[in-house]
């Protein structure tokens, strides 16, 4: 077990090494002249040279990519080209909205797939089943901003139940919910399609497994099988999914945070690469992945508890 | 070690609509037969004709809108700007006063072109590298999924927002951005069928005569995983749908004045609170079009895997 951890930690950290490379390239062939885009047309040339020397993009690129990197772990992210703030605590105060959006969709909706996919794959091929698959299936093609934008028409603008804009909400949990549910639907659907798609495809290859022949033969009640056996195997491949999703979250909530005005992360990383703020992007760039990577780490440890064959197979 | 992540479009989904009727031919039968069974099959599936009947309409609107749409899409009148829908605006008129009938109709044009085209050069060339790589596996086929590893990283829209912002924001852009994103993912679905079909007889045996490489990959292999690229192909299709409209809607895609439904729905956020008209019917028609795709996919899936 600890060779696996060991292992699975190193390979992460390559990646996330392999990861930052991307990053800075990408931020750097971004169009642009820094100094001259900060100073304006009426600088002159000499005094936009001497503003890139200070803040480093003159030199050579291996150079400028080990300041970043040792400067972004020491914790100095830099400011804002666009904002002229400090990137860090933003982007964290950022992160910190973005997670409290994706973490209600989240919760809400998990139980709820998870319940409705093992309840589908029990009632295989019967109406149940074919009802939940259509409607997941269809709403995974739909883009969450059409499924937003027809939310806010309906609940906001005809019914006037929710703003049209979210702010980050109080603690009070009535403006928790007039905050978040709206824009938080959109991402709970797709999730629904994805995460009930899993539990039901895990539930079917569980009950058509030996050991639950087995368990049915010796004479087990068809609610015992379910629970001790069926339920416990079903949700290891649901546990992979969630964590990917948490990926396909990030992506989405860069639409959502737009369509809804909503101060996250996702807003950030689009206004800070269509603004080509290099310092913010770059920072959000590689928080996105550090995210993305840790939840893919920690659901690959979580599958290796749950599942000896997976850790004893090395 | 790598835990595989299961592709959820890649789980058997329930036969959803009446099944279609088996495909039972023998074992020797000429391809033609085979086609002809596989399209009578799609013929008698529900959930295939539906979202077909509904694709279709949306093409021939593509091709055909200028000669049914009742005003120009892109004509302004300032006098009569944010109606209500009336008998002379079918769906309203937008915050320039131009007909949002006529521009939902229109609109379909640009991602009906921009998603087909980004597929196509994804499929030309995430076929090609998935035979190659699969058929003749070894250090290539290791970079390629590594290569897939990485990408799965980033959400698709992040990558192509990244690259947008990099390249400027054209149409053309944007359907290289989404084909060079399939590209690998579609080799990888290729490959994986190669790799089953490579260990075959007929495969064998044409080794054993002495054919060429590819030869043996474009005329034995490639016509007997043309199902699982047709799947591959429709639900890659339904992405860049999904994906081009998202770009517009963020406004890294296609720019003004097209009437390209994202494009729409990004514009007429702003007069969400006057006219919801503006959103909504540019919305809905996305929504008729991505899931109408989708059971085209849906009923392809099944008829091919049967």
């Amino acid at each position: 077990m600890r060779q696996f951890l060991l292992k699975r930690l190193g390979l992460t950290l390559i990646t996330l090494v392999l990861i930052s490379f991307a990053v800075f390239l990408v931020a750097q062939i971004l169009p642009g002249d820094v100094g001259r885009a900060m100073l304006g047309p009426y600088a002159s040339a000499t005094q936009v040279s001497r503003f890139d020397h200070q803040l480093g993009v003159d030199r050579p690129l291996p150079v400028q990519y080990w300041t970043w990197i040792t400067n972004f772990m020491r914790g100095n992210w830099g400011q804002s080209y666009l904002l002229s703030t400090p990137v860090r605590p933003l982007v964290f105060q950022r992160l910190l909205n973005s997670l409290a959006l994706g973490a209600f969709a989240l919760l809400l909706i998990l139980p709820v797939s998870i319940g409705l996919g093992v309840v589908a794959a029990l009632d295989q091929g019967k109406f149940g089943d074919r009802l939940i698959s259509i409607v997941g299936l269809s709403l995974i093609a739909l883009p969450e901003f059409v499924i937003g934008i027809l939310l806010l028409v309906v609940f906001s603008i005809q019914l006037g139940w929710f703003p049209v804009a979210s702010t980050v909400p109080s603690a009070n949990p009535v403006d928790i919910v007039r905050q978040l549910l709206l824009p938080s639907i959109p991402l709970m659907l797709v999730l629904f399609g994805y995460i009930s798609r899993m539990a039901r495809a895990g539930t079917i290859v569980s009950l058509n497994s030996n050991y639950t022949r087995t368990a049915i033969l010796k004479g087990l009640p068809r609610r015992v099988v379910i629970r001790r056996h069926v339920l416990r195997n079903s949700l290891l491949p649901t546990i992979t999914v969630v964590s990917v999703q948490i990926g396909y979250l990030v992506g989405a909530l860069v639409v959502i945070e737009t369509l809804f005005n909503y101060p996250g992360m996702g807003k950030l990383v689009l206004d800070s690469a269509v603004g080509h703020d290099i310092p913010m992007l770059e920072a959000t760039m590689l928080m996105v992945a550090i995210i993305y990577m840790v939840s893919n780490l920690v659901a690959d440890v979580l599958l290796a508890i749950l599942n000896p064959r997976i850790r004893l197979a090395e | 070690m790598q835990i595989e992540t299961p592709d959820p479009a890649m789980i058997p989904l329930p036969v959803v609509a009446t099944a279609a009727p088996g495909i039972n031919l023998p074992p020797r039968a000429s391809r033609r037969q085979r086609a002809r069974a596989v399209f009578i099959a799609l013929l008698h599936s529900k959930t295939f004709m539906a979202g077909a009947i509904i694709m279709l309409f949306w093409i021939l609107d593509a091709i055909f809108w200028p000669l049914i749409v009742p005003h120009d899409p892109n004509a302004q009148d300032l006098l009569s700007t944010l109606q209500r829908p009336s008998g002379a605006h079918l769906f309203g008129t937008d915050d320039l006063g131009r007909d949002v009938f006529s521009r939902v109709l229109a609109g379909a044009r640009s991602v009906l072109t921009i998603a087909p085209a980004a597929t196509a050069l994804g499929l030309l060339g995430g076929i090609t590298i998935g035979l190659v790589t699969g058929y003749y596996r070894g250090l290539v086929d290791d970079v390629l999924m590594r290569i897939v590893d990485a990408l799965l990283a980033f959400p698709l829209v992040i990558i192509a927002l990244l690259v947008l912002a990099v390249l400027g924001h054209s149409t053309l852009n944007v359907v290289l951005v989404i084909a060079v994103v399939f590209t690998p993912l579609i080799a990888r679905t290729v490959r994986a069928a190669v790799l089953s079909e490579r260990e075959r007889e007929y495969v064998a045996s044409a080794r054993l005569l002495g054919e060429p490489g590819i030869v043996v990959m474009v005329r034995e292999i490639l016509p007997n995983i043309v199902g699982a690229i047709v799947v591959e192909a429709t639900v890659r299709l339904g992405y860049a749908i999904f994906t081009a409209a998202t770009l517009s809607f963020l406004g890294l895609g296609i720019q003004q004045p097209s009437p390209d439904w994202g494009l729409s729905i990004s514009l007429g956020r702003g007069f969400l609170q006057v006219a919801s008209w503006m959103v909504l019917f540019p919305a809905l028609a996305l929504a008729t079009l991505v899931v109408s795709l989708n059971f085209v996919a849906d009923g392809l899936r099944e008829v091919l895997s049967s």
